[in-house]
């Protein structure tokens, strides 16, 4: 019953995100405004319920299994991946790479300069 | 003797969503031992080995993809809920979060603007179509976010899953090499670095480091979603007057 009603509340924030979203035009994807909502929901209450944490650990523990069915659609996309291989790998590729190393620098630097004592111990705190 | 029967079988269980459903449990089932045999290699990421048989398992058939998605809508379904449910990690981290704020936000902001930026620029650049430039643009966040986004921006969102899974491997596989290369050696630059670049596959990755770099990869995964369905839509719309085809 507790995973019912975790799995329950998910749903309901998605629906209503799905909903809102819709009626207020916002361009972001409804699940995402679900997510919003549910952790401004525990921030204000304080603490995560018991059937929450169940249900989102069950998910999200096998959150890769969830890719399988989208990732089998790339066979109906064989033609267009062959045809654009070049700019699809290299672009893929090259910008993982970039974005990985601007970020690790960019968060490194500004830990530095905003937040010295934490920085000194390696991030070590608590 | 049995072969009409057989055939008659096959009809009907193709015609179902139980056939679809269930390779789909057991494709992935098959994979992740793989993947716990070659000791958590990346190379055997269990999204890769899984989809690859169940495409080969499918062509050999002549199964169309969309009386296999009958059954493996199912499972593409949760992406939903499973999105809703990132508020949960994200809250229980809240409190490491707060004293790095700053750093964060500002390393999340920018990550995910060179995420979109170089994939449209390079993939336009080399001349690549505009659909494969708005399927790219949101690659870096988790599938079901990035799916959402291409299919409001132009691109094709089951294209966009494929691209999503190869860059949160590209991510897993040479990230902690190229931190060694940067002498990056805080476990919350590299977290937040692998998970606003490889998003959940680098989360993955990032736990058998450290618990810190997971927590804060998770933590970048589960924010860079939502900056990039708020930014990428917007962003791509400048890039339209910056970059002209």
């Amino acid at each position: 019953m507790k995973f019912l009603n975790g799995v329950t509340l998910l749903l309901v924030y998605q629906l209503t995100g799905e909903i809102l979203v819709r009626l207020l035009g916002m361009p972001i994807p409804g699940p995402v405004l679900g997510m919003v909502m549910l952790f401004v929901t525990l921030m204000i209450r304080g603490n995560a319920p018991d059937s929450l944490s169940e249900a989102s650990s069950a998910l999200l523990s096998h959150l890769s299994l969830l890719f399988v069915p989208a990732g089998v659609g790339m066979m109906t996309h064989f033609g267009r991946i062959a045809d654009e291989w070049l700019p699809i790998t290299l672009a893929l590729f090259l910008s993982t790479v970039i974005t990985m190393v601007a970020t690790a620098l960019i968060m490194q630097l500004t830990t530095r300069w905003f937040v010295r004592p934490v920085s000194e111990q390696g991030g070590q705190h608590e | 003797m049995n072969e009409p029967g057989l055939r008659d079988i096959w009809v009907y269980l193709s015609a179902s969503p139980l056939l679809g459903l269930t390779i789909t449990l057991v494709a992935y089932g098959l994979a992740y031992r793989l993947y716990l045999k070659t000791h958590s290699n990346p190379l055997a990421n269990p999204v890769v080995t899984s989809v690859a048989m169940l495409i080969l398992l499918l062509l050999a058939t002549g199964t169309s993809y969309s009386d296999y998605f009958e059954g493996g809508q199912f499972v593409h379904f949760l992406l939903g809920p499973a999105t809703v449910a990132l508020a949960v990690p994200l809250y229980q981290q809240f409190r490491r979060l707060r004293q790095l704020w700053l750093p964060v936000a500002i390393s999340l902001i920018s990550g995910v603007v060179i995420a979109a930026g170089s994939s449209v620029g390079l993939a336009r650049l080399l001349g690549g179509s505009l659909e494969i430039q708005m399927s790219l643009a949101p690659k870096s966040a988790t599938a079901p976010v990035a799916m959402g986004i291409s299919e409001k921006i132009g691109g094709l969102p089951s294209l966009t899953a494929v691209l999503v899974v190869l860059t949160g491997i590209t991510g897993a596989v040479l990230g902690t090499k190229l931190f060694e290369w940067l002498r990056v050696k805080d476990d919350t630059a590299k977290g937040i670095a692998m998970g606003v670049a490889a998003h959940g596959i680098g989360t993955a990755r990032a736990f058998q480091v450290s618990s810190q770099m997971g927590a804060f990869s998770g933590l970048a995964m589960a924010l860079s979603a939502f900056a990039t369905a708020l930014l990428v839509p917007w962003l791509v719309d400048m890039l339209e007057n910056w970059l002209p085809m």
